[in-house]
């Protein structure tokens, strides 16, 4: 959503405002002095740069005034805005690149290092004190604890196996902790289905059932009983990530005075840090400092899935998933986030990537850091006996903390030659270290039992290793998917071997392991330093916070950039464990001749499962390069699109459902349309009486019973939806003449005109009356849907074009409520309701308009007809509309007055020919071909469309007109829409078409069916016969005048 | 007949849906205050901000016209809201709309002024209570925090998707009122009772 500043209101979402085409083409001085392709140049060309480009906007849902901006057409940034009449000003580009790592050279990256470093937490199974939960999974009970995830609840039972692959059908178990989980993806059964879960970041709740699943859910069929709602945020800073970075950046604003949002999408703060049992005070000390900071808003539990324009992200908060069956009906289970951030910091991480060797994908083999945060998170060993298999030196820290938690870690087996100070440590716990190796095959069926281990580059066994767990780290990969989707562009960092952020034209930073950084120290500074940045951007004084010791830990090794690893013959090697995609399928692929890894991932599937391929897209870029011989800087990452995890329907949709699904709008009489059994029709946003059937009608009857007594005695009709526009000023009979294609200055006060409004092309846009109510004041009306683009469109021509008239246009729609009377017997009516009007013809003619009282009510009465019949519209208050209906009623009784709705009203119309703009006009459709030339002015020397009547398409003689149509027999139907063609025989395609059907009815008025249709030529073809195709056979029709009831008009004056 | 209707009260745009506004308003205990303020004077007044129509009709009002987009003026009775350059609404109490259209007509005298009886165009609803900003950021993409849109400020924006005028009142707890077109009232109403369903008891 962009957010494009009104000169007037400041910015604002795109949303409120209407395009309106290339700026500063204005209308010419005098249409006719040009030649046909001078006025073709002006009404179709414009310019269409990649760049800088002047254009037109209106604040429509705002102030209402046009203004120019001018936009980048390559990246959507408004450059500038300016008001109409104002010179283009010269524009640079705006701000430029943000970079993702300003200033990173001067931040302290590292902590102490050096030496044996921290002792890792011993500890399992600490959340003793927690509530004990009942669950289900694949019909067996089990029991969790408060704050576990189904993942680790399951693990604690010591149940791995959580799903079957979706095309090999292999067992798959549990491989992460988190968001990028690509295995255990399971379904919910209760207390509410819902398909496609990751174990990982479900959290367990009393009595939840779920299923495993073979790669596939299963929609729920019932409707889901939950709300989901949307709300809009502000916030000065949006902290995405309560990690160290995040924590760090949020602490730098506590106090601040400025307005920050934290989201995290876990239950509680602290990110890696909850997995690797580091710094546990200060992130309980920090947590109490944000949580009591009146400008700090925690999000918890909420993931920011995507990262639009300006500065706007969308994130879904999970509330009450975690109640399971206690969740309160009234609080919305999910709820959607639209943030607009002025400044945004991305604290994502990082995620661990996994390595292609042989059968990779059996159940117990991990990554490691996972398996880290089982054990220190959830107090919860995935294993008994571990291998670990790494390229760097992160799976390190991960197997001390496991063997202190009591995991016999077999041995480490290490890609890199020397492995450096970690190696060191880990044999001082005790821990084999194999430099130089790699594993090359596994084995077990629904969970792995062995590990075979190799020098590395070999495929001969060497070693095999009794374990049940087999945690892989083949690096990490920051998390950059939102910086990517905010259009940020990623770098390859050879360090690192991966990619990370670079920059971004939107104002956001990257600060943590998700910018690369991956020691703690490292971490935290660069946060606090994001944090910090980000307010004094802001104006906010900001100080940096007090940031924790962090232990010292062994020297760093470089890690090892590995892809693929050489193993068992046959043996599967998995890239996408979601989609089952392997190096093979990556081999076939690059054979095939793809050359990109965009499209290896569409040949192969890799990565679009719903994980996103956040643990294989890396990896499988890196297996691609390997393939092609290719340095993986050169090959990229696929893109990066909304959402970041998956993100239900429900939840988008949110509360626009049902009758909230779109604004609808009722008249003042909509309450005693509903208690008289109206059906509705929508038109546009209006709900307006289609029909009144009474008992066992259907429409037809009802329709032709309504439509005989509007035609023999009288009926009435709520036309409270037209549209309303007061034209008021010295100059507004000018600027009407202007607008309409007849001469509308010279109607007296009192009287009205039918009045039809063109585009510059020349076509119907809208029709309606107009009634002059003084010298200098006139009221439009529009067509019932059209009302609001009829008024910007005066708006328009006023304030561009010519705002040097005194005329000012305001929107009454509401302010009067309609009724038309209709019928010989309305005069009588009207005459008993209003004894001060005199009703004679002869006083109050035909387009006439009179101020009265009608049943006591302050009224304006006009003498209007859409029926051909004698018809009055009679105006009152809105907040007496109700009054003058229910005596309407009972005045009309006697004569049998009978309520009618819009499908009465367009039979009556139509068999007088009158046409619907909309209906039977679509944008191609002249006042000419309408067969409405005595509206089109001769005298005026200009008027908006009159030019075009000069050019030689709009004179052709095939133009499509508006006539009638009757079908030879008078009971059959043509359906609108039908098209007409010459033969009562098809001709070979293609079929020539003349034209098509725009209205079709049954008449009572004329004993039979009657349609209206647009012809090629059709005045000159009166009489002649065409056919129809209708349900496969041609139905002979006649082309007949447009007018077919009461073409004389002897009904008019009654 | 005349006499009957003439004896029936003007009803107003929500007249229909009072009790179930005031029945929120009870089961919110206090978060919410939500009313229809039905009849209010409303008078469109377009004008050249420029000109020597601009202090006439302020003068005749008693107020200054607001200058500043999306301000709002009060003096007594009457509220003056921004609605553009060269536009502005003026509230006043049921009933008095003739009077100000009347005054500003004469205020103005032979200067090219546009004036307007709009008062049965849009209904007025208030929103009021600790929860009400919450409540309509479900629906309204502006930021409602009182340091953006504190006492006297406006907006012409879109609440739910439908077209409103959103006016803080002077007191940061009075709320805001929310004037909407009268064919769309019903509709917003049910879509603030859905909305306000989290903060019901």
């Amino acid at each position: 959503m962009l957010l494009i500043p009104c000169p007037w209101c400041g910015p604002r979402d795109e949303s409120e405002y209407h395009y309106g085409g290339q700026a500063h083409i204005p209308y010419p001085d005098d249409p006719s002095a040009l030649t046909d392709e001078e006025w073709a140049r002006y009404l179709f060309f414009r310019d269409n740069p990649k760049g800088p480009f002047a254009e037109r906007w209106n604040h429509t849902a705002g102030c209402r005034r046009w203004f120019n901006a001018v936009r980048d057409t390559s990246t959507n940034e408004i450059l500038t805005v300016y008001r109409v009449g104002e010179e283009r000003p010269a524009t640079a580009e705006r701000g430029g690149l943000y970079s993702a790592r300003p200033a990173f050279e001067d931040e302290a990256l590292s902590g102490p290092i050096g030496g044996l470093g921290a002792e890792p937490p011993a500890r399992t199974r600490t959340r003793t004190n927690t509530r004990t939960l009942t669950f289900t999974f694949d019909g067996a009970e089990y029991q969790g604890r408060e704050g576990d995830t189904l993942a680790s609840a399951l693990l604690a039972n010591g149940v791995i196996q959580a799903a079957t692959s979706i095309k090999l059908g292999r067992p798959r178990g549990i491989f992460s902790a988190g968001a990028e989980e690509p295995n255990a993806v399971i379904q919910i059964e209760e207390p509410f289905p819902e398909p496609m879960l990751p174990a990982t970041t479900v959290e367990l709740y009393d009595g939840l059932v779920a299923t495993s699943l073979p790669g596939q859910g299963r929609l729920a069929t019932e409707p889901d009983p939950a709300r989901y709602d949307a709300v809009h945020d502000h916030c000065d800073v949006l902290i995405v990530g309560a990690g160290p970075a995040g924590l760090a950046a949020a602490a730098a604003a506590a106090r601040s005075g400025a307005r920050v949002i934290l989201a995290d999408d876990q239950p509680e703060l602290g990110g890696s840090l909850l997995g690797t049992g580091e710094l546990p005070t200060w992130v309980s000390e920090t947590t109490r400092l944000l949580t009591t900071s009146p400008d700090i808003r925690v999000l918890h539990r909420t993931t920011v899935f995507g990262y639009y324009d300006d500065n706007h992200l969308l994130a879904v908060e999970r509330r009450t998933n975690h109640l399971g069956a206690a969740a309160p009906p009234n609080v919305a289970r999910e709820r959607v986030h639209r943030i607009r951030a002025r400044r945004v910091v991305l604290a994502t991480g990082a995620h661990e990537r996994s390595l292609a060797f042989a059968d990779n994908d059996r159940p117990g083999v991990m990554l490691a850091h996972s398996a880290r945060t089982y054990a220190n998170r959830y107090g919860v060993l995935p294993g008994r006996r571990a291998v670990v298999f790494t390229t760097n030196d992160s799976a390190y820290a991960a197997a001390l903390d496991l063997a202190a938690a009591g995991v016999e870690i077999a041995a480490i087996v290490d890609t890199r030659d020397d492995a450096g100070e970690w190696a060191e440590r880990a044999r001082t716990a005790g821990i084999e270290v194999l430099p130089g190796h790699a594993v090359t095959g596994t084995d077990g069926d629904t969970r792995l039992t062995s590990v075979t281990v190799s020098t590395y580059g070999r495929t001969e066994k060497q070693r095999e290793f009794t374990a049940d767990l087999l945690l892989v780290s083949g690096g990490w990969n920051p998390v950059a998917h939102l910086f990517s989707q905010a259009g940020g562009r990623l770098r390859h960092d050879e360090t690192l071997g991966t990619f990370v952020p670079d920059s971004c034209r939107q104002a956001v930073e990257v600060a943590g392991s998700a910018s690369g950084v991956l020691d703690l120290a490292g971490v935290l500074a660069q946060g606090a330093a994001a944090g910090v940045r980000a307010l004094e951007a802001e104006g906010y004084a900001a100080q940096a916070p007090a940031l924790p010791a962090v232990p010292a830990q062994p020297r760093p090794t470089p890690p090892m950039q590995v892809f693929t690893v050489p193993g068992r013959e046959g043996a599967p090697r998995f890239v996408d464990l979601q989609r089952d995609v392997t190096v093979d399928d990556l081999t076939r692929a690059t054979a095939a001749g793809m050359r990109s890894v965009e499209h290896t991932k569409r040949y192969t599937t890799a990565g679009t499962a719903n994980d996103q391929g956040k643990t294989s897209g890396v990896l499988a870029s890196g297996v691609v390069a390997e393939l092609l011989g290719v340095d993986i800087s050169a090959l990229g990452t696929t893109t990066f699109r909304p959402p970041y995890v998956p993100v239900s329907f429900a939840a988008l949709a949110g509360r626009d459902r049902g009758g909230l699904s779109d604004p609808v709008r009722t008249t003042a009489l909509h309450a005693w349309h509903v208690t008289h059994g109206a059906l509705f029709e929508n038109v546009g946003q209006w709900k307006r009486p289609w029909y009144y059937p009474q008992d066992g009608e259907d429409m037809e009857s009802a329709v032709l019973r309504e439509c005989a007594a509007a035609r023999e005695g009288v009926a009435f009709m709520d036309a409270s939806t037209l549209g309303k526009i007061d034209v008021q000023g010295p100059d507004a009979a000018l600027f009407l003449d202007r607008l309409y294609t007849n001469m509308i200055s010279t109607l007296k006060t009192g009287m009205i005109r039918y009045g039809v409004m063109c585009r510059p092309d020349g076509m119907v846009f809208d029709d309606g009356t107009v009634m002059r109510l003084a010298q200098d004041r006139f009221l439009v009306t529009t067509t019932t849907g059209n009302a609001a683009a009829v008024l910007d469109w005066m708006e328009e021509w006023l304030q561009t074009e010519w705002p040097e008239l005194r005329v000012h246009c305001t929107s009454v729609t509401e302010q009067w409520a309609t009724v038309a009377l209709v019928g010989p017997k309305s005069r009588a009516v009207l005459g008993s309701l209003a004894p001060q009007l005199a009703v004679a013809n002869e006083d109050f003619p035909f387009m006439a308009w009179r101020e009265t009282t009608v049943a006591g009510l302050d009224a304006r009465v006009c003498r209007i007809s859409f029926s051909g019949e004698l018809a009055y519209e009679i105006n009152v208050s809105p907040w007496e509309a109700l009054a003058l209906w229910e005596a309407l009623c009972e005045a009309g009784a006697p004569y049998g007055i009978t309520p009618y709705g819009t499908e009465t009203m367009h039979v009556l119309r139509a068999e007088k020919g009158y046409p619907i703009v909309g209906q039977d006009t679509d944008g191609t459709v002249t006042p000419q071909d309408l067969g409405m030339s005595w509206a089109v002015s001769k005298k005026k020397p200009d008027f908006i469309g009159k030019r075009s009547y000069a050019r030689a398409d709009t004179a052709r003689p095939d133009r499509k007109h508006l006539v009638g149509l009757l079908t030879e027999e008078p009971g059959t139907f043509l359906p609108e829409g039908t098209h007409l063609v010459a033969d009562s025989v098809l001709p070979a395609p293609p079929v020539p078409m003349l034209g098509h059907v725009t209205s079709s009815y049954r008449s009572a008025a004329l004993g039979r069916t009657f349609a209206l249709a647009l012809v090629k030529g059709g005045r000159d073809r009166i009489g002649e016969r065409l056919y129809a195709p209708v349900g496969g056979r041609l139905v002979p029709v006649t082309v007949a005048s447009p007018v077919l009831y009461d073409p004389e008009g002897a009904h008019r004056d009654g | 007949m005349a006499d009957t209707a003439l004896s029936a009260p003007p009803r107003s745009p929500l007249a229909h849906d009072a009790h179930r506004l005031a029945a929120a308003t009870r089961a919110s205990r206090g978060a919410i205050r939500l009313a229809e303020l039905p009849f209010l004077a409303q008078v469109n007044v377009r004008l050249d901000a420029k000109g020597g129509a601009a202090d006439a009709v302020g003068l005749a009002l008693g107020l200054q016209l607001p200058l500043e987009p999306n301000t709002v003026v009060r003096t007594g009775e009457l509220t003056a809201v921004w609605l553009g350059p060269d536009e502005w609404l003026v509230v006043g109490a049921p009933g008095s709309q003739a009077a100000v259209e009347a005054r500003i007509r004469e205020a103005a005298g032979d200067e090219h002024v546009s004036v307007t009886d709009v008062s049965a165009q849009r209904t007025t609803l208030l929103v009021a209570g600790p929860r009400a900003r919450d409540l309509l950021a479900h629906g309204c993409s502006l930021d409602l925090h009182p340091r953006v849109f504190g006492a006297g400020r406006c907006a012409q924006t879109t609440l739910a998707r439908t077209q409103v005028v959103l006016v803080a009142r002077d007191q940061p707890r009075a709320g805001f009122w929310v004037l909407v077109r009268s064919s769309f009232a019903g509709y917003l109403t049910d879509w603030l009772l859905d909305a306000a369903t989290e903060y019901l008891a």
